[in-house]
């Protein structure tokens, strides 16, 4: 390669670029600043805004005008002065034409402080203006919750209308009018709808995109920044804390190539509001005679002890969310097993476990994050992934614009923003699509299959190609983890994947997922992946065989369940329930004994362990809401008060080390232990005749508490409520139309055989409007999960019976 | 980055079948036929003018949604290129159009003159329709035949070297 390399100078500087770079690029390398408002590093090249003009010579003839440094290519021995009189002088013309319009609000602006404008005109504007005509006004544009606009301010450096083109896939910015009259916004009214919108604040230089829940609230240079990695999904984001006091006051990303790039999902960006939510659980609650009293640490402590020893051994449940930190689900396992049980799980929402004995130690994406974009066949079984995993999405599309094959087989189409080969099918029937696709590539599996297509042949040619070539990957998603025969579908794609030589992956659902299979904190896995001698009990044994005592951790038990009603009607029975949580909540209110508040994001240091398999470790940044504390913390004073052993950390860094030096050695390796013979087991989602399946999806602002409690993210369109999606033939069918209200019925313990849909004596009701959607698989309906409403109904993926009102 | 030079495309879940007429469709399609197939978007102008012909010189909302639809555009890029241009009408328009040209060779040949006639005379004000919906009098920018300032374009028609006397004549022999 080093022949390709050039040589150039760039004030008086000698330095070496690759042929084809643009100027800008290499001084940014070399550290050299030019002054810049369109250019940015991931979006293609505008060259509109001026800015940049530099003097270059090539040969020793100079350019007769200075040339954008964004939009000239290097050439070998060619010199570039940005700081000549001549580079100086068309830097400061262009600063004033930018200025002409800009209205003097700074005082009152946002983006003040840390305003690109701002800064570049401190060196590169003049103190007066020469312009005595009138500045123009632009009409607001209402771009949704998360966004504030003041399109006066605009420069039109058209930076969010790329975003939107090239990395959001969702063109609905654009430049309308001309000369004077140019203004960016959506012509037509239009909420802004995209689960990566919030960039757009960070890519504007000026003030005219800003965040709206921040807007007013604190000033740039009152902020301290604080490193963190993001709590939601498994892409484990880096993010920068702004903080004033004791409050997060803005989430802003932190580049890092090989994880986030420098982008952040909006989930991931105003979720923090979720921490000064007034249901944050600040003190310690003690249930007595029916009644909540606040009591002190050493008293919650004592009777939080109590309730955990009553039960005896085998009695007691431990039931975290998947967002806990490594540490926290270490020193829960920890507890719990010296206590005696091994019934601990993190997979809440995960119905069948069948494949326990098969699972892999060190599960993983496949492959590091940054070479999803490098793949050329991709097959997503059971995923939304834009909903599950925005920025994996994100990776996915560049792919698919690269020339790559994106297929998915899901019980409903996807709306994408890329081409894609789709296959939808009601979760009976993903076992048979995927025989379907082994067959088409010559390696039956037995059992049932469904007609082939010339999409399955598509898509299983396109594997194969990929897979030939060592870039194919097959992944499965949360929507396959939540079916009742997700260990017969894992088991088929682990088939179709090894057929076309592709590598299978696991999107893994929440921010440690991945962690806990590390922590230990599963019923078959100790830590560093070594199995027990014997396994506990699984999250859904836990529930279905009731037991007399439960710990919560960190969730809010009629929301993050595959199966709310069953674990709501596990808890009431139980006799004794400890909840650690973050938030107050009516289910917790009525089943637990004990609260304990423990620090929520940001509140308590730790690490997750993200889809690729890759630590990161984070540290508090501010005080915990009220009494809570963290949660490693008052998991070491119950295991210090019970005097057992391995209890003495002094932070969460010796904690993290325990935990790292049982892993030591260990890689992620997807390899399922047997997976042919998996692949006979027996199907169990066979829904009995008249009803549906229900598609009990996690919409992307309902996935955590943490993001149940932000209102902003809860006002965007894309938070869905609790709806009945039929397609319009079904609906038809049943004898329903768009609006209509209908009482939904799911029977407990229905999709484990043990009773039907019509069993009344446990059927739980819920009601929610029809609407009619085309994407919808016949044979299923999709009802969200995690929303508001959903508490009353049974399994997320499982047989629902629909019935309208007044009928 | 660098710079962009494939088109962004996007995907239009629509049966092109049912989008505007067969003819305006046949007629799109021969200018469609002179790019390469990737860049269908380029006929997006002559696209919009069949069209705002087709719908008495002006283009609704619904109609430009048509035309993205069918070159498989996102619908804001046809927006910004009939925002741009002055020969798009985005509101309905009188009978014929009157557009004089604004530019410094017409403006130096008398062209401002020229306005104020019509608007007096007419009692209409540039961008506006006179009430009786025979014309509506458009400025526009450079029509290009700086050599005759100053221009006048009605309808489809260039006059050159245009005085007050003259427009009135034209606006007179109109319908």
């Amino acid at each position: 390669m080093s022949d390709d390399k050039i040589t150039l100078e760039i004030d008086g500087r000698l330095c070496t670029a690759v042929p084809g770079e643009m100027i800008i690029a290499v001084a940014d390398r070399e550290g050299i600043a030019i002054p810049r408002f369109c250019y940015h590093e991931k979006l293609s090249i505008a060259a509109n805004c001026r800015m940049c003009l530099v003097e270059a010579e090539q040969g020793g003839r100079p350019f007769p005008k200075p040339v954008p440094a964004c939009a000239t290519p290097v050439n070998d021995g060619m010199k570039v002065l940005t700081r000549s009189k001549k580079a100086l002088d068309a830097q400061r013309g262009t600063m004033e034409f930018l200025l002409i319009n800009h209205p003097l609000d700074c005082p009152i602006c946002d983006q003040g402080g840390e305003c690109e404008l701002q800064d570049v005109s401190m060196g590169y504007g003049e103190d007066v203006s020469r312009f005595s005509e009138r500045k123009r006004v632009v009409k607001d544009e209402d771009l949704g919750p998360l966004i504030a606009t003041e399109m006066t301010r605009c420069i039109h450096c058209t930076r969010c209308v790329r975003f939107g083109a090239e990395i959001a896939g969702l063109r609905e910015l654009g430049a309308t009018g001309r000369g004077e009259d140019m203004r960016i916004g959506t012509f037509v009214e239009r909420t802004v709808a995209h689960e990566l919108s919030g960039n757009i604040i960070d890519l504007c230089p000026v003030g005219a995109l800003t965040s709206k829940p921040y807007r007013f609230t604190a000033r740039a240079w009152e902020l301290t920044s604080e490193e963190s990695i993001a709590p939601h999904d498994s892409v484990g984001s880096n993010l920068r804390l702004h903080i004033r006091g004791s409050q997060v006051m803005r989430v802003h990303p932190r580049d890092n190539e090989a994880v986030n790039e420098c982008w952040i999902s909006d989930r991931d960006r105003f979720s923090y509001e979720g921490l000064s939510s007034p249901e944050r659980l600040t003190e310690p609650l003690l249930k007595r005679n029916g009644q909540w009293q606040t009591v002190d640490w050493q008293e919650a402590l004592h009777a939080a002890l109590e309730a955990l020893q009553a039960p005896g051994p085998d009695q007691l449940g431990c039931l975290i969310s998947p967002t806990a930190t490594l540490e926290e689900q270490y020193l829960l396992q920890r507890l719990v097993r010296t206590l005696g049980s091994d019934h601990i799980d993190t997979r809440l929402r995960q119905q069948d476990f069948r494949g326990d004995a098969a699972d892999p130690t060190f599960p993983w994406l496949g492959l590091p994050i940054a070479e999803l974009e490098q793949q050329q066949g991709v097959l997503l079984i059971g995923s939304d992934l834009r909903q599950e995993q925005p920025l994996l999405a994100h990776r996915l599309r560049m792919a698919a614009l690269d020339g790559a094959t994106i297929a998915l087989l899901n019980p409903y189409a996807l709306a994408l923003n890329h081409a894609s080969l789709q296959l939808v099918a009601a979760p009976p029937a993903l076992a048979s699509e995927l025989r379907a696709l082994s067959q088409v590539l010559g390696k039956p599996v037995q059992g049932a299959t469904v007609e082939i297509s010339d999409r399955h042949r598509q898509i299983a040619t396109a594997l194969q190609a990929a897979g030939k070539a060592g870039q194919g990957l097959v992944l499965l998603g949360a929507l396959a983890e939540a079916d009742p025969d997700y260990s017969l579908i894992r088991a088929l794609a682990a088939a179709l994947a090894e057929t076309a030589e592709c590598r299978l992956g696991f999107l893994a659902a929440a921010a440690n997922s991945i962690g806990s299979r590390l922590a230990g904190s599963l019923p078959h896995r100790l830590p560093g992946g070594a199995a027990p001698k014997r396994p506990g009990l699984d999250a859904q044994a836990m529930l279905t065989d009731p037991r007399q005592g439960y710990l919560l951790w960190g969730l809010e038990p009629d929301r993050d369940f595959a199966d709310p009603s069953l674990a709501m009607a596990a808890l009431r029975s139980a006799k004794q329930v400890v909840a650690c949580s973050h938030f107050k909540s009516a289910a917790l209110d009525e089943v637990a004994d004990v609260l304990l508040p423990i620090s929520a994001f940001a509140e308590t240091a730790g690490t997750f362990v993200n889809a690729e398999g890759r630590w990161q470790r984070f540290q508090g940044a501010v005080a915990p809401a009220g009494d809570a504390r963290p949660g490693w913390k008052v998991l070491r004073v119950l295991g210090t008060m019970l005097e057992f052993d391995g209890f003495g950390q002094n932070n969460a860094r010796e904690v993290h080390d325990e935990v790292a030096h049982a892993c030591s050695g260990l890689a992620p390796d997807n390899r399922l232990s047997d997976a042919r013979a998996l692949t006979a087991i027996t199907e169990r989602s066979a829904p009995s005749a008249g009803a549906l399946t229900r598609i009990g999806n996690l919409p992307i602002y309902a996935s955590d508490a943490l993001v149940r409690h932000a209102p902003a993210l809860q006002r965007t369109p894309l938070a869905e409520s609790l709806a009945v999606y039929l397609h319009p033939q079904q609906a038809a069918d049943l004898g329903l139309t768009e609006g209509d209200q209908v009482r939904l019925i799911q029977g407990a313990g229905s999709h484990s055989g043990s009773g039907s849909v019509g069993d009344n004596a446990a059927a739980k009701e819920a009601r929610a409007p029809v609407v009619l959607d085309d994407r919808i698989a016949l044979g299923c309906t999709r009802i969200p999960a995690g929303v508001d409403g959903s508490e009353a109904l049974g399994p997320i993926i499982g047989p629902v019976r629909i019935e309208k009102i007044g009928a | 980055m660098s710079f962009r030079n494939t088109p962004l495309a996007v995907i239009q879940d629509v049966d092109k079948e049912t989008l505007l007429t067969p003819e305006l469709r046949a007629e799109i399609d021969k200018h469609v036929a002179k790019y390469p197939p990737e860049w269908k978007q380029s006929a997006v102008m002559p696209a919009l003018t069949l069209v705002q012909d087709h719908n008495g010189g002006w283009l609704s909302r619904e109609l430009m949604d048509q035309v993205a639809a069918y070159l498989d555009m996102p619908e804001t890029a046809v927006y910004e290129v009939a925002t741009f241009y002055a020969m798009y009408d985005l509101e309905p328009v009188g009978r014929h159009k009157v557009c004089v040209c604004n530019s410094i060779s017409c403006m130096l040949g008398g062209a401002e003159e020229l306005m104020h006639h019509i608007e007096k005379k007419h009692n209409v004000a540039p961008g506006g329709t006179t009430a009786d919906g025979k014309l509506t009098f458009k400025e526009f920018e450079c029509l290009g035949a700086c050599r005759h300032a100053p221009v006048v374009m009605v309808d489809k028609a260039y006059h050159e070297c245009v005085t007050p006397d003259a427009i009135d004549k034209i606006i007179d022999d109109l319908d």
